[in-house]
């Protein structure tokens, strides 16, 4: 059933691969929807049927057991909520891109290529497997964004993006080596590799797998001093591109951390956890301040997702910091974070895909080029509003509940630290609502092409139904928030096992 | 124990690639121009006969025949790995030879080069390797001069003088490691080495070594490899950077497991080799804008991490399958990279703008090596960084494996900027009348997704080249 939900997109865009180039643009975006929800439909009946301990819908075969490697897929409260935000996201792209009219053949299959690969991330429980879905979303968002991307820097961007992913993802498999060099036998296999901790003594070789896998996994989250590549590739993306990298990639990161560097590097991590409490207070700080000094609205969206996801990181340190800490501040902080990532792809998501519909109508994304929005197209600015809300962390939206929770956890462990994160969520406030002032309020004006006054019209229907229910769901969680947290806590509180032992 | 025969049965896959050289060159000699295309066939059905031979012999256990040629799975592997790229070089290259005044010499010069490269890997004797040396050397250099235009001369008279100045750098090798070691057998050679003189024994064996690294390309003996494959056809370039490494690099591996490295420190020497490899060809690399001298070099920089695995060889006992593993997945990468530069008459990056619009199926192939030859999952190169990455670590060579990675990364650089173009719409006019080869193309896409399926494959493919 996993591989079904996995492989679909792919054997979707093999069938849609028939079809002659010339086609209209329907007849490939409405089957990649469709698609998109008959994978919904799938994560919701896996959701439900989710055993309370442990892996559920396992499939391990053989894949090259002389070098320790089987195609191991699983799921359990830490990745099916992300597989279900993923598929979200995904669904929420594909109707986003419904008129895509630019090579629309090439524009789908890539984006169901990407669909699979984002999906097998969160569901391998094999370090390769992991590595291969985690390097070929690189090398297909590669192509998004050379191929649709906006200006002349897009290829550049691109460039940036790929050369910088990849070596991080190479600096990760020289981790995953070494982890696999000191398991016996000799394995790739996640949960064998927790089970057996060979690395639980500590010491330079678990220091080095540790910098090496926190390296790759920082460069894709990413971290200050890693996230040089972002802006430029935030801002180059075409719309959906921009949601996918910010809401799904980006998680792969950090869901990296809790998959992998806690659980099978225990020892290292406790060690470690107030280096990665402080990385992650600073890339609070650092990316909250930078996105406050941005005019352009893209990039001060992807300056906001390197302080959200420094968040996460505040979270996951806090929970290797056993001294200080109880058990349940710990799992709090663990839960937090993942709670946090689903919550950050469904908001960003809906945040690039309102900025992408920004620039159809004004072709930049210069914040000082609108103004008055909100008398001209209420939706528009209604919806704006939203996000940004929702974004800032305002109670009764997801990052509320998720930033709460990492602050509870994290308060008793590293009270500093958590006092000063708290101040990123003063500055996000801030900018969030400059930006709300500058572009809603006031006078109005947006660019006006030299020669051709164009009407600014309000979000049609195939845009609301991208954005409506990213923010939905994003309000769900932060008003109900039990159908989540009940599926994150049991994994959270095994993860926080692991790391303690 | 290894079991000792002078059964000539046991080399049927050599004698199929002699025979069908021989036939080859007869039934060219007495078949119109016209008809050349029967030649192609008759060593097609021979390296179809030695295929058939290999697999068959691969079941036996190990053994040594005529006390100098040693059939195990190093040989086995080599004799498959030569014997398909021959065979997809041949079929690929039919558009670029057929109704070629010298159509017949290509295939017989091309058989012959495997016969030399086989017997390299083979080879358990310094005497019986040097021959072999001269057997993948004088065919490619005719080879090399097939196509007879100012720029193949060229490269053929390069390729030619650095051979024979590595040629007799090995012979003179040889004799300084037979003088210290009192035999040129591998399996005595340890034992003799032990009692004789350490400094002539590590002078002979540099030597040696330097001979084998001009086949292989490595540095420091790799300044023929740009220019002969950017002076040669596309076909003959594939021919010259694939089949004579994979036996030079075999050749090596069994030579230097043959010499305790108590005596000579050779590790430590193929390591500086391997990082020299493959940071000098990636850095060389960077600023080409043919794509056959970037092929060049990186077919040099792909050398050195083989190297590294040998580097590792007498220290990680899951080497050899990393290097038979990676030398199938290079083979099958290169030549589905070459067969793309060959389908298309492009010959500069810029020119290969819009690729991807007017042959997609192509372009992807293109995609698919050059990624492939970076290494990423799935393809076979992928498996074969990693199992060279895990041997390397294992056998105490960290800071060579770190290194390979780094390079890994910086290749990246020059393999995307061939690829970016492909996807850019082209300029105007220039699609028309462009003389492209169906068969190449053909086999571009062919041997993409072998090294996809050998890379998905892989463990199914790794146990067999297990030692037995």
């Amino acid at each position: 059933m996993l591989s079904v939900v996995v492989f679909l997109p792919v054997v979707v865009a093999l069938a849609l691969a028939a079809l002659p180039a010339t086609s209209r643009p329907r007849r490939y975006t409405v089957p990649w929807v469709a698609t998109g929800l008959v994978q919904l439909a799938l994560v919701a009946v896996m959701w439900r049927q989710l055993p309370a301990g442990g892996y559920g819908f396992v499939e391990q075969v053989a894949w090259i057991p002389s070098a320790g490697i089987s195609y191991h897929l699983g799921v359990d409260g830490l990745s099916l909520p992300l597989v279900a935000m993923t598929v979200v996201v995904f669904t929420a792209a594909a109707v986003w891109s419904l008129r895509e009219d630019r090579r629309p053949k090439s524009y789908v299959l890539l984006f169901l290529a990407l669909q699979t690969v984002s999906v097998g991330v969160f569901v391998a429980l094999d370090l390769i497997l992991f590595f291969l879905f985690f390097d070929l979303s690189i090398v297909f968002m590669y192509f998004v964004i050379a191929g649709w991307g906006h200006g002349a820097r897009a290829r550049s961007a691109a460039l940036t993006f790929f050369l910088y992913t990849f070596l991080g993802s190479l600096a990760l498999l020289l981790g995953f080596i070494l982890i696999y060099l000191a398991a016996t036998p000799h394995t790739f296999d996640i949960p064998a590799l927790a089970a057996q901790n060979p690395l639980a003594a500590g010491g330079p070789v678990a220091g080095a797998a540790l910098l090496a896998i926190g390296v790759g996994l920082a460069v894709k989250t990413p971290l200050v001093p890693f996230h040089t590549w972002l802006p430029p590739a935030h801002t180059e993306a075409p719309a959906a591109g921009s949601a996918v990298l910010a809401g799904v990639l980006l998680k792969m990161g950090t869901y990296g951390f809790v998959r992998i560097a806690m659980p099978l590097l225990p020892a290292s991590w406790r060690q470690f956890a107030g280096v990665v409490v402080v990385l992650g207070v600073v890339s609070v700080i650092y990316g909250a301040m930078v996105a406050l000094a941005q005019t352009d609205l893209k990039r001060m969206i992807a300056y906001t997702s390197v302080n959200h996801m420094g968040y996460v990181l505040l979270g996951v340190g806090a929970a290797g910091l056993v001294a200080g800490s109880d058990a349940q501040a710990r799992q709090l902080a663990t839960t937090g974070a993942v709670t946090q990532m689903v919550s950050h792809g469904l908001i960003t998501g809906a945040l690039f895909l309102l900025a992408g519909a920004l620039h159809d109508r004004g072709r930049t994304y210069d914040m000082s080029a609108y103004g008055g929005l909100a008398a001209r197209t209420p939706r528009f600015a209604g919806l704006f509003a939203v996000a940004a809300f929702a974004s800032l962390g305002l109670p009764g939206f997801s990052g509320f509940i998720a930033e709460f929770q990492i602050f509870t956890g994290a308060l008793g462990a590293a009270p500093v630290a958590t006092a000063i994160a708290v101040v990123g969520i003063l500055v996000t406030a801030g900018l969030f609502l400059l930006a709300l002032s500058r572009m809603l309020l006031g006078e109005l004006r947006f660019p006006d092409a030299p020669g051709t006054p164009r009407p600014f019209p309000d979000l049609r229907a195939r845009e609301l139904g991208a954005v409506v229910p990213l923010l939905l769901l994003a309000t769900l969680i932060g008003v109900v928030p039990r159908f989540l947290l009940d599926l994150i806590e049991p994994a959270a509180r095994v993860v926080n096992e692991l790391v303690s032992r | 124990m290894v079991m000792m025969t002078e059964d000539p049965t046991t080399l049927v896959p050599e004698l199929a690639l002699l025979g069908g050289a021989v036939l080859a060159v007869l039934v060219g000699a007495w078949t119109p121009r016209r008809r050349q295309g029967r030649v192609r066939v008759l060593a097609l059905l021979a390296v179809g006969v030695g295929v058939v031979a290999t697999v068959v012999a691969a079941t036996r256990p190990p053994s040594t025949t005529f006390d100098t040629y040693v059939l195990d799975t190093t040989t086995h592997a080599v004799r498959a790995i030569v014997l398909v790229a021959v065979a997809l070089i041949l079929w690929w290259s039919r558009d670029a030879v057929a109704a070629h005044p010298r159509e017949s010499e290509f295939t017989a010069l091309v058989l012959l080069g495997g016969l030399g490269a086989v017997l390299m890997a083979g080879a358990c004797d310094l005497l019986l390797l040097f021959a072999a040396f001269l057997l993948a050397s004088v065919p490619l250099y005719a080879l090399t001069g097939w196509a007879k235009s100012g720029a193949t001369t060229e490269a053929a008279l390069k390729y030619y003088l650095s051979g024979a100045f590595a040629g007799v750098t090995m012979l003179a090798g040889t004799t300084l490691l037979y003088g210290a070691g009192g035999t040129t057998g591998y399996e005595a050679l340890p034992g003799g080495l032990a009692t004789g003189a350490a400094g002539p024994a590590a002078v002979g064996l540099v030597a040696v070594l330097a001979g084998l690294a001009f086949k292989a390309g490595a540095v420091p003996a790799h300044f023929w490899v740009p220019d002969v494959t950017d002076g040669t056809p596309p076909a003959v370039a594939a021919v010259l950077t694939t089949i004579p490494k994979v036996g030079a690099l075999a050749a090596m591996w069994r030579l230097l497991l043959a010499v305790p490295d108590q005596i000579v420190p050779w590790p430590l020497l193929v390591a500086v080799l391997a990082a020299l490899s493959m940071t000098l060809g990636n850095l060389a690399a960077f600023a080409q804008t043919s794509v056959l001298r970037l092929l060049a070099y990186s077919t040099v920089s792909q050398v050195g991490y083989v190297l590294m695995i040998i580097a590792v060889g007498a220290r990680a006992p899951q080497a050899l399958p990393a290097l038979l593993f990676y030398l199938a997945a290079y083979t099958l990468t290169n030549v589905a990279a070459f067969a793309v530069v060959a389908a298309h008459p492009a010959r500069t990056i810029e020119e290969f703008r819009g690729l991807g619009r007017r042959r997609p199926l192509l372009a992807s192939a293109l995609v698919v090596s050059l990624l492939g030859l970076v290494g990423t999952p799935p393809t076979a190169v992928f498996v074969g960084k990693l199992t060279a990455f895990a041997a390397a670590f294992d056998g105490g060579m960290a800071w060579l494996a770190v290194l390979a990675a780094i390079n890994t990364v910086a290749s990246l650089f020059y393999y995307l900027r061939w690829i970016a173009p492909l996807f850019r719409d082209e300029p105007s006019g220039s699609a028309d009348g462009i003389r492209e080869s169906r068969t190449a193309r053909h086999g571009a896409v062919t041997a993409a997704l072998l090294s996809l399926v050998l890379g998905i494959a892989a463990g199914l493919v790794l146990p067999v080249f297990v030692a037995s």
